[in-house]
């Protein structure tokens, strides 16, 4: 109905140009593919792979059941770990807030040196992971748990500035433009303007950080860190594998409440 | 009295937004800013509190040169001129209050306005400004929470309660249905009127600019096309500043007698 007998016009969704092209990636992709994966085969020791079921099951074996009486060494070292996580993420938020209005482009107070300072402190913070920081800061200041929470909060700042700059450049400026309007000084600007519209993801952004942070410091006790983690390492190097299955069934429980706690929180901000 | 002289604004893009613009704004004249989109209207009136930067040209309020003011007393030349926005520009997250309030902020201290400790005065003159726009009730109800006109009054009580000898409002109506456009625009022209202030009002519809202002400035390419009494508006006239249309439906007389009623 209404076209014209013999018009028939065509519609292609991509080019033919095109469609060849990602015909030719998709071959491409699909020669790495079976080239890697001849190469790792012949790399495998097939020895122990087809040995690995026995294997794990004789591990769990030894694992069942978990010695319950340490428990009672746990309350303590899982305590700390909560409380390394809950710090180092305290410590972080406060020097990521400042460090993230300088690195936003809409409230840097210089785009030339002082942005630049403020991305740096983020990629650095961000690069080096906590169990690195830990190892370092353990060789710095010895073992404890003071180089855990400084781990912690030296990874964090990255994570929260930069999650935190990127929600104040999304702001509406306008609401920005309207609190300008009215005289006020830079300050009020912020205060007004500006925080009110970053303060959920602020919010989400730290307790998601801190749910992170939960889990990141039940293994910085492997690098002698504090926390949960120096259990684990012993009961490892022990072959105490009922103690490594309680252990492990701790920090399943805590960072299930963590993450129960955030979920919470976010979703009462929001 | 506002004084625009050869103002001049081309933006780092290349774009002349306003090309050599001189208005003289005598006190207590409304004044209805139109023009097609991009004719550089938004631009004029955010170069007047320097929002945006103008070029070249002056702009004085009764005697000040405001091109010429440093950042100090460029925000306590701001407090005395109001601003109202297309999209309300309230700042979503806070209450009603703490809205109005900020309209106050070139007078109170940085702590003070963190912790919100506003002086009496102020929040008396806040309840009653929401209570002259209708919103008593609203006070505490978050900025976010309130229908589009009820917002837009909100934004009317924070530019009032600066106590403002100009006001400046960008295209008040445009997120508003007719009725509620134009019970927004009736009570900014009657409060203009009640306090003496000079306005430019920025507006796209013709109708209510020639209901509500004293005097059309039409804009187009950044240049001022027309500049008379609204009754001047003749189709010749809206075919210069908008391009060629079939004007004769604008039949607002009838429509505004109509009208004047609500």
């Amino acid at each position: 109905m209404g076209t014209v007998m013999g018009s028939d016009r065509q519609w292609h969704h991509r080019p033919l140009k095109l469609k060849l092209l990602l015909w030719f990636c998709w071959l491409l992709g699909l020669g790495i593919f079976i080239t890697c994966w001849n190469k790792i085969s012949e790399k495998t020791m097939w020895f122990f792979v087809t040995d690995a079921p026995s294997q794990a099951k004789d591990l769990a074996t030894r694992m069942v059941p978990p010695r319950w009486d340490y428990l009672d060494n746990l309350w303590l070292p899982i305590w700390d770990t909560f409380n390394i996580a809950t710090l180092g993420t305290l410590i972080a938020f406060f020097i990521a807030v400042p460090v993230a209005f300088c690195a936003a482009r809409n409230t840097t107070p210089n785009t030339f040196l002082v942005r630049p300072i403020a991305l740096f402190i983020i990629a650095s913070s961000r690069s080096i992971n906590s169990l690195i920081w830990a190892l370092m800061l353990v060789t710095i200041i010895g073992p404890g748990i003071l180089a855990g929470i400084i781990a912690i909060g030296l990874r964090s700042i990255g994570f929260i500035a930069k999650l935190l700059y990127e929600a104040i450049e999304e702001i509406e400026p306008v609401q920005v433009e309207a609190i300008t309007a009215t005289g006020a000084s830079g300050g009020q600007v912020l205060s007004f303007g500006i925080f009110p519209q970053v303060l959920p993801a602020l919010a989400g952004i730290s307790v998601y950080r801190w749910d992170i942070n939960i889990r990141e410091s039940t293994i910085l006790g492997l690098v002698g860190a504090g926390g949960i983690g120096l259990q684990l390492e012993a009961s490892i190097s022990t072959l105490a594998w009922t103690q490594v299955s309680i252990i492990l069934l701790v920090i399943l429980i805590t960072v299930i409440l963590s993450e129960w706690v955030s979920a919470r929180v976010r979703y009462s901000i929001i | 009295m506002l004084r625009l002289k050869n103002l001049t604004k081309r933006y780092p893009t290349g774009d002349l937004a306003l090309d050599n613009v001189s208005i003289e704004i005598p006190t207590g004249q409304v004044l209805a800013l139109i023009g097609p989109s991009g004719a550089g209207k938004s631009t004029l009136i955010r170069c007047i509190n320097r929002l945006v930067e103008p070029s070249s040209g002056s702009v004085h309020l009764n005697d000040q040169n405001l091109c010429l003011l440093g950042k100090h007393s460029l925000r306590s030349a701001r407090r005395h001129i109001g601003m109202i926005f297309q999209e309300y520009a309230l700042v979503e997250r806070l209450s009603v209050m703490e809205n109005v309030l900020s309209g106050r902020l070139g007078y109170v201290g940085f702590w003070r306005s963190l912790l919100r400790k506003f002086p009496q005065k102020d929040i008396n003159a806040a309840f009653d400004l929401l209570g002259r726009v209708g919103l008593e009730d609203m006070a505490y109800k978050r900025a976010d929470a309130l229908s589009g006109g009820q917002r837009q009054r909100v934004g009317i009580a924070r530019a009032l309660i600066q106590d403002p000898e100009l006001l400046l409002v960008d295209e008040p109506t445009a997120s508003l249905d007719p009725r509620t456009s134009r019970q927004i625009m009736r009570i900014i022209s009657d409060l203009c009127q009640e306090r003496d202030l000079t306005a430019v009002i920025n507006i796209h519809d013709v109708p209510l600019a020639k209901l509500f202002a004293q005097r059309i400035v039409g804009l187009k390419q950044g240049q001022i096309v027309y500049d008379g009494n609204p009754d001047g508006l003749t189709s010749e006239v809206l075919t210069q500043i908008y391009g060629e249309e079939d004007w004769s439906a604008t039949g607002d007389h009838i429509d505004s007698q109509n009208l004047r009623g609500i």
